[in-house]
Order: C-alpha cells, then structure tokens, then sequence
C-alpha cells in the first residue's frame, strides 16, 4: 500500500480548526491524510469571555465538544505535544507517539502567564485580582462581582503584545455600563493602566477610543509598565516606581505562545514563532507555517486576523506542495467589533499599513456597520459574531468580506 | 556638570511625525549623542550597552529589539532599563539608536 503524506495541524482552536475544514476539501485524500492534535477537547468561543464577568454570557455559550467542529475524515488526536523536531519534520506527543508530517501548521495560539510578573500570583489571585482571558479567571470574575458594592476598579495591561487588544478597553467598557445598572456607578473608580502612550495601538482609533474613556468617566494611566504587584497592599508598581491602589484589579498578564515552542526551540522571546508577515511561512523551515496568534507576525491576535489569514495560507501550503515559492498576500487585515456598552459598538477595520478610518462596512456609504463611531448596529454585529463563529467561521464557510483590507467606503 | 551636545547634526536629517529616524543608515553615535540629549538624557557607558545592542539586532534582524530581547540578549535587567531610558524604554531606546519604533505594539 502507497504511505500517504501528512498534512500535521498543531492546536485545534480557531486557527487549527478552520485550516482543517478547508485542507480536507482541498487535498486530494487518496494522497494525503490530515491529523489534527490537542491536548484539549473543548473548544472556548474566546471573544465570549469578555462577557462572562457581567452574567451577559453563561458558561454554556462559549463552550462546545471540539469533535462538533472537525472533519469526520481529519483523524483527531488528543494528546499534549512533547516536541516539534523541525529539522527531521517530525513531532512526538505525550501518549508517545510520533508523527511524520511533509507540512506542519502550527496553530498553538498563546496564552497568558501570570507567572511571569512578581506578586501577581500571591495572596490576591482569584480574591480581588482576577483575569478575563480565560475561562476560569472570566467565570471567578463573575461570581466576585455579583456581591462586589464598589471601590477601585484598576484594569492593567502588563505587557504588550495581547490577544485582543481592544478587549481590556471594552471591559472597561462594559463595567461602566454594568454598575450603571446596578446602581452603584458613582461608587466604583474605573482606571485603565496601560504600556502605551495612549488608548490603543493606532493613532486615530486611540484618540476616539481615549475621549470614551474620558465621557464614561473612566481614568487613563498611561505608559503604565507593571513591574510588580504588591497584594498585602492592593496596589501595583510600575517599573518606573509609580504605584497604584486598587481594591480590585483585572489584569491582563504576559501573553505567551505554547510552552512546547520553548522546549523545541522554535520560539522568540515571547515563544512566538519567527515567520514571513506576508507569507506566513516559519522564517527557518520551508514545511512549517502558522496561523493565529501562534506566531511573532505583527498583526493583533485575533479570530478575525486568524479568518484572514487562512486563504493566504491554504494557497501557500498547495504552491509550496506543488513545488512553488510561496505569494506575499497576508496584509495583516483586522477587524473587530468593539462593545462600547449599553447596547452600543464600534467597528474598526485596519491592517500592517493603514490605520482604522471612519467610514462603512462592508458595503461603501451603505453598511450596515458604521467604522469607528458608536451605533448599535455594531453591538448587533458582535452579539450575532459568536452565532457566525460556531456555525460558518470555524467550519471554513464564507465570510461577506475579503482576506485583504479594502479602502472603499473608508474616509482617509 | 553636563557637557553641552552639538544638536545641529540633526538639523540636515529627516525624521518621521513620531521623531523617528527616517533611515537607520544614517545613523552615527554623534547623532545618538544628539537626540538623546533632544530628549534630555545624558548617553554613560550602560545606555551604550543598550544601544549598540539594539544597533546589532537591527543589523542582523532588520528590527527593533523588544524590550524583553534587550533585558536577554544585553544583559541590562528590565529595571536598569526603565532607569536608563525613563517612560519607555523599548521605544527611547530605538529612537536614540534611529531605529524605527518596535513592533510590539499591534
């Protein structure tokens, strides 16, 4: 019998899930066979943690079987991975097996690493310091908040970069709108402590995003770097020695790649993997590529960016099998909705070279979205984002907007 | 005492509209020496560790180092760093070596 080659997918998340769904339409399954393989067999809606810690979603919405999302014919394997050897294209996984690839995908994502900052862990975590970037942190945050009667809200960014970095901004946000309701806003201080100069990463979108903060009543702290976290005290303290009390804190701590990237020595500092921005391809191996937030490309991390990625990618993996150079067309597209709280959004649209612009999208003058401004279309959007994500996005359906970001509609 | 920084150097060059130079090539120390003292820092032998670190990451990678790249490959710990380059040192650090701003921030 004829060995089949391997297409290797590492990391069944939003990324590994929608390469899969596409790959098995496009190989010819005669001569290839798919595997797939993670460690965990349930798949978290990420986007929907953001909501967990106001009781807007319950558990049950952002958690589903990973099987519910996988190709009958893509055989799944769960099991942690133990190494990737690259240079004898070849992975070993926990359960002891090892697996030849002729491609490997990686899509192990990041995650956040509380470890790495001092006193984060001590006595406060999970008391009156939580996280919202996991399901767990999210869901502990929802229970404290139910009895929570006030005090000050301190919202930190450790280090930059982050998985959504428009999140912490919309969980500011959203608390505003939630102890609005509850009656109790005037007795909660909300304060977003951040590394960069301002609001967010790109100049326009930063200084519409800074004046909501200020309209909501929300403090900014800029250029905040967190050194350390004093828990006996309730406060944290910048690199710089500048401190601040909380009585609360949500934080978001050091984002990482997987630790199996360290142990197989294909990460950079942050145990992301070195890869082409435009062509997605590992910098080092010619058979690896990535997708997601798995790499070190300079585009945010996002399910968005990861959906934009993926006809780059499918076509660079079938050249390269094809014995062709692999075509530059990744241009670092992002869109996201941006909850703005009491049934409110914003939409931005921006890629490695063009900031966000007002405008409309994705049809030019008509919408229905409006580009970085308030309307509740853009909270219909986002609320509905999570029916498209489980049931069109993952399984690799068709999405009305193209890979590469367009100009139409958008005032520059 | 401060000894006095030339700055005219910096007049013939260009910059872009976040003070960053535009080409990394024409870049020397003397121009260092001026544009760290633009942002009001006096250049001792531990910011020139930094510096010429960064100067060899871009020469070999084409980037600005982070600044965790900088506290690894460099040997400076993050709070030297922040006591060196104050407000940010990933970014000063790149201004002052006329590299372009690092691209942690997406």
């Amino acid at each position: 019998m004829k060995t089949k080659k391997t297409l290797l997918i590492l990391g069944a998340g939003t990324g590994g899930t929608m390469i899969a769904n596409k790959m098995v339409e496009r190989l010819d399954l005669e001569e290839w066979k798919i595997i797939i393989v993670d460690r965990d067999e349930t798949h978290y809606y990420q986007p929907g943690f953001l909501f967990i810690p106001f009781d807007i979603y319950r558990p049950g919405d952002v958690i589903k079987p990973k099987r519910n999302f996988l190709p009958r014919l893509v055989e799944t394997v769960v099991s942690d991975i133990e190494v990737i050897e690259p240079d004898e294209s070849r992975v070993k996984l926990a359960n002891g097996r090892t697996i030849d690839y002729n491609e490997l995908v990686i899509a192990t994502g990041s995650t956040v690493v509380p470890e790495e900052t001092e006193g984060l862990l001590d006595g406060g975590w999970r008391k009156n310091i939580f996280d919202f970037y996991t399901f767990e942190g999210a869901s502990a945050l929802a229970r404290f908040l139910r009895t929570w009667d006030g005090g000050r809200l301190v919202v930190n960014v450790v280090e930059m970069p982050i998985k959504c970095p428009v999140a912490p901004l919309e969980f500011l946000f959203l608390a505003d709108w939630y102890f609005h309701e509850r009656g109790i806003r005037s007795k909660v201080d909300l304060v977003y402590a951040t590394p960069l100069d301002g609001a967010f990463t790109k100049p326009r979108a930063s200084s519409i995003l800074g004046d909501m903060l200020e309209q909501k009543g929300i403090h900014l702290e800029p250029t905040f770097s967190t050194g350390r976290v004093d828990s006996t005290n309730h406060k944290i303290v910048s690199w710089d020695d500048r401190e601040l009390d909380y009585d609360l804190l949500v934080t978001v701590p050091t984002n990482m790649g997987a630790e199996v990237i360290e142990r197989s020595g294909m990460g950079d500092d942050l145990r992301f993997v070195p890869a082409d921005k435009h062509t997605l391809r590992s910098d080092k191996w010619e058979n690896i590529w990535i997708i997601g937030d798995a790499g070190n490309v300079p585009a945010s991390k996002a399910g968005s960016v990861a959906h934009f990625m993926l006809d780059v990618l499918i076509e660079n993996i079938e050249r390269h099998i094809d014995g062709l150079a692999p075509l530059p067309l990744f241009d670092g597209h992002a869109n996201c909705f941006i909850e703005s709280g009491f049934e409110k959004g914003i939409l931005i649209d921006f890629n490695y070279d063009v900031e966000p612009l007002p405008g409309r999208f994705p049809l030019p003058g008509m919408g229905p979205f409006a580009l970085l401004q308030e309307s509740p279309a853009n909270h219909w959007g986002k609320m509905s984002f999570r029916w498209i994500y489980w049931n069109v996005l993952l399984k690799g359906g068709e999405m009305p907007f193209t890979s590469q970001m367009s100009m139409a509609g958008k005032w520059a | 005492m401060m000894s006095a920084v030339d700055t005219s150097i910096l007049d013939s060059l260009e910059f872009d509209d976040q003070n960053f130079l535009v080409n990394a090539t024409d870049w020397t120390p003397a121009v260092g020496e001026a544009i760290a003292a633009e942002l009001g820092i006096v250049l001792g032998e531990r910011h020139w560790v930094v510096l010429n670190f960064c100067r060899k990451e871009w020469e070999e990678h084409g980037e600005s180092p982070t600044i965790r790249r900088i506290t690894k490959g460099a040997d400076v710990g993050t709070k030297e760093l922040y006591d060196l380059f104050p407000g940010g040192p990933g970014k000063i650090a790149a201004q002052i070596a006329g590299l372009k701003k690092p691209t942690g921030c997406v």
